[in-house]
């Protein structure tokens, strides 16, 4: 996740400081974000919807942001959908959606294909294991960035819970829908419990 | 390849579902397409999975369009799309829906509590992805040093991560990786 993630308090929204978009320029602002995130999107829907557009606010996108990264799935599709409807009921919801998708997964089908036909050539097996070990790297970095607030508060729960997921998928390969069955709502339990006795 | 049931169905299937599990996104959930499509399902290899990663990472779009490269391995132009809708639809809908009910009750105090319990799962979600790609990834001594050096880097700059994979490109390509 990107260094801008948002608070976990969000003020109350604003209005937003521009006329809603029509579904054209749903679907337009959306490709251009998708098309310009290499390595990720968000950043470029955060410039694109709060900055150059100024469809919401700063805040509004934060509270947006933080609903979307709390649904499962995809953020940024999540994000389309919910930006688009917000607007434009289910139509704009679509518009965003397929902005979003579209555009991209016609270049990425173009590229599987070409992977498809030459992914034995050995220059090219080589530049993409070049391109895989520096991607790794920049996951692998995005993790810390994520622990630093837990590791700021000392938030030694938030670390246990961490360290058993980080166990039973990435050592033990157990299926992800049986892990998390057990450990969302025994994270939620914690969850609220501490929060209890931190209020009391 | 599965030859039992018709792959485009298992595509949907498997990532339909996935989608609603897919905590803290389309990244956390590498180790669950690691899982299905390289030890379940013998879609790929290890290599063709690593491959694959790297393409996604190059590509322009959200990250999750993984699903669309694996996808077109198992079946092609309609694997693709198929595997892309599965991942992406169900968790738009649910997306579209829960965000209107938190509208209408926004005092709530429980989608905050819910989000703070998610955080470690996802950030733990996303540890285990970093060490099976880097598994998969770095099978040299180099490799884990290229892999090291773009996680300090991109931790420590704000250097664009398009030049970090430029680099590990271009470092492949002269064959030190």
């Amino acid at each position: 996740m990107p260094p801008d993630s948002p608070p976990a308090a969000i003020p109350a929204p604003e209005l937003p400081t521009s006329t809603p978009p029509g579904l054209f320029a749903l679907f337009i602002a959306f490709a251009k974000m998708s098309l310009a995130g290499f390595g990720g999107v968000l950043v470029w829907a955060r410039r694109g919807i709060v900055d150059q557009r100024r469809w919401m606010t700063a805040d509004e996108f934060n509270e947006t942001y933080a609903l979307c990264h709390f649904l499962p799935g995809p953020n940024v599709v999540n994000l389309s959908v919910v930006f688009g409807s917000r607007f434009r009921g289910i139509p704009g919801g679509i518009a965003a959606f397929a902005g979003l998708l579209g555009p991209p997964v016609v270049i990425v089908t173009i590229l599987a294909a070409l992977y498809a036909h030459f992914g034995e050539i050995d220059a090219l097996r080589h530049i993409l294991a070049g391109v895989s070990c520096a991607a790794v790297g920049l996951l692998i970095s995005a993790v810390f960035r994520m622990m630093m607030p837990l590791i700021k508060r000392r938030d030694l729960v938030g670390f246990a819970l961490l360290a058993a997921v980080f166990i039973a998928i990435g050592l033990l390969r157990l299926p992800l829908q049986a892990v998390l069955l057990v450990a969302i709502p025994f994270s939620i339990a914690i969850t609220f419990a501490v929060r209890r006795r931190a209020a009391a | 390849m599965n030859s039992e049931a018709n792959p485009i169905s298992t595509l949907v299937w498997t990532f339909g579902l996935m989608s609603l599990f897919a905590v803290g996104g389309a990244n956390a959930a590498i180790p669950e397409m690691h899982r299905v499509a390289v030890d379940v399902q013998h879609w790929m290899t290890d290599k063709q999975f690593a491959d694959v990663f790297a393409i996604s990472q190059m590509s322009p779009g959200p990250n999750v369009l993984i699903v669309t490269l694996i996808g077109y391995s198992v079946a092609g132009v309609a694997g693709a799309l198929a595997a892309t809708v599965a991942m992406c639809v169900p968790t738009a809908v649910l997306a579209y829906y829960v965000s209107r009910l938190l509208v209408r009750s926004s005092q709530s105090r429980w989608p905050a509590i819910i989000q703070a319990a998610l955080v470690p799962l996802s950030i733990g979600l996303m540890g285990a992805s970093g060490l099976i790609l880097a598994l998969t990834s770095d099978r040299t001594w180099t490799a884990g040093l290229v892999t090291a050096t773009a996680a300090v880097l991109a931790f420590a700059t704000r250097l664009n991560p398009l030049w970090m994979l430029l680099a590990g490109g271009c470092l492949g390509f002269a064959g030190i990786i």
